[in-house]
């Protein structure tokens, strides 16, 4: 049994950071993939086509509805049906995680986009601002303000789903550290190592934005 | 210089406003009161075309705002609005309160309408909170920044949406003095207002209202001393008492 020592670390961190690269990158990519599409979602729910709201709705209550593991298998089977080849657990990880954050999304911009007074819009237009002007510069920066905190714990809920692309066999962090673990018979220390390291990554972005908030609170 | 003709305006199946017309004369003051609920905030917002109308029609030196065809955006432009609630913009300090649309509408140079942001808080007794945010200010400082924002556009018109019902009772002067200080400047205004000082003081005609119709239109002499309706007289007596 290999013993679980700072020089063992230091012989298995390349391995490691080649996994929690994957992570990063399956993260970032969410992030923006899903707040893009949750973006267009939301505008969607606040239009006032009742059919294009409903439409909007439905999409977020049925993601929302659903196990994210369960898109993520099912993406990973259905994915290559549609597209004629396999693409391989990483894309079809990612369209699931897409879908699903699309939706979470979603509702914190609506919402936060709702906590801005109406005054303000119509201060806005008072002013003889269009209606785009006041959304971009009145109530998007206050609805943006609103919304960091649930913003935020919605980004680091995503940082430690992402692990669940265990199951389609994408080597992410913690994948690949089981996988050390496995091998070299270190687990318990491999499993407390990377307990450290996602609580260290999550409390410092927590801090961080805690920070920014202040800054910027209004 | 504003004409309103027989307008009527409904939330769905409710009438708020009944065929109200009245005219504003440029440089004239018109205040506009009446219980609660009577639609004083509503007849002006239909003004600028915040609030749609259905029927009747509004005219604004010759421009239609109820047609289609207006450009809202241009024609709001030059009515400068104050609002019961100052709706001062919290992410902005006073001066990019005043400049913001200035610069996006206007198309000011940022240094010109910083300028003139600058003028217009001194105007308003602000000049020394220039760089603060409107939470750090007190409800008439606010609504006193609010009125600079208005007139930074160099409106034609102003209109005032109870301007001063939000405010504790000793900030309420501070903002009727610069309302004053307009007026005899020869600004055109309408003001929704129970404060009926500032009314015998400046306006030059009142407007009563009850029940979404305009009950009595009156020099502000002829009001005061004798309101035709038995209305305003009820209303007068309750509102003068103390």
């Amino acid at each position: 049994m290999t013993r679980f020592t700072l020089a063992y670390i230091e012989k298995i961190l390349p391995l490691l950071w080649d996994g929690m690269q994957v992570t990063l990158l399956l993260t970032a990519l969410s992030l923006v993939g899903g707040g893009t599409l949750g973006t267009v979602l939301a505008v969607l729910r606040l239009s006032r086509s009742k059919p294009v709201a409903l439409f909007a709705a439905a999409y977020v209550n049925l993601f929302r509805s659903l196990p994210l593991i369960l898109l993520i298998f099912w993406f990973y089977f259905l994915v290559p049906l549609i597209v004629g080849h396999p693409v391989g657990g990483f894309y079809s990880a990612l369209t699931g995680f897409i879908l699903f954050e699309a939706a979470y999304f979603c509702e914190i911009i609506r919402s936060g986009i709702q906590s801005v007074r109406r005054g303000q819009i119509l201060a806005g237009l008072a002013t003889g601002l269009t209606y785009r002007q006041t959304m971009r510069a009145i109530v998007l920066p206050q609805a943006l303000r609103n919304m960091l905190p649930v913003l935020l714990t919605e980004s680091i809920n995503l940082f430690k789903s992402t692990a669940l692309v265990y199951v389609v066999g994408v080597r992410d962090f913690l994948t690949t550290a089981g996988m050390v673990g496995t091998r070299d018979n270190t687990f318990v220390g491999m499993y407390v190592l990377v307990a450290l390291v996602y609580f260290v990554l999550c409390l410092g972005a927590s801090l961080s934005v805690g920070r920014l908030q202040r800054r910027y609170a209004l | 210089m504003i004409e309103i003709e027989k307008l009527s305006k409904w939330y769905g199946a409710f009438r708020v406003l009944t065929e109200c017309s009245t005219s504003v004369g440029k440089g004239e003051v018109i205040v506009v009161c009446g219980p609660s609920g009577s639609g004083k905030s509503t007849l002006i917002k239909c003004v600028n075309g915040l609030e749609p109308f259905e029927e009747g029609k509004i005219t604004v030196e010759g421009i239609s705002v109820g047609d289609r065809k207006t450009d809202l955006p241009k024609l709001r432009a030059r009515i400068g609005m104050v609002f019961q609630s100052f709706e001062l913009y919290p992410h902005m300090t006073a001066s990019d309160n005043i400049s913001l649309a200035q610069i996006k509408v206007l198309r000011r140079p940022k240094s010109a309408a910083a300028e003139r942001a600058r003028q217009l808080l001194e105007r308003v007794g602000m000049a020394e909170h220039a760089d603060k945010y409107p939470g750090n200010l007190s409800g008439g400082q606010q609504q006193r920044v609010a009125i600079a924002r208005a007139l930074a556009m160099d409106p034609i018109a102003m209109l005032f949406d109870e301007p001063t019902s939000a405010l504790d009772p000793e900030m309420i002067n501070e903002v009727l003095d610069v309302m004053v200080g307009l007026a005899q400047d020869g600004m055109t205004m309408i003001v929704v207002t129970h404060e009926m000082g500032f009314a015998s003081k400046v306006a030059d005609r009142v407007v009563f209202m009850d029940e979404g119709r305009i009950v009595e239109d009156a020099p502000k002499d002829d009001f005061f001393r004798a309101p035709r309706s038995e209305r305003a007289t009820l209303f007068l007596s309750k509102i003068l008492r103390h």
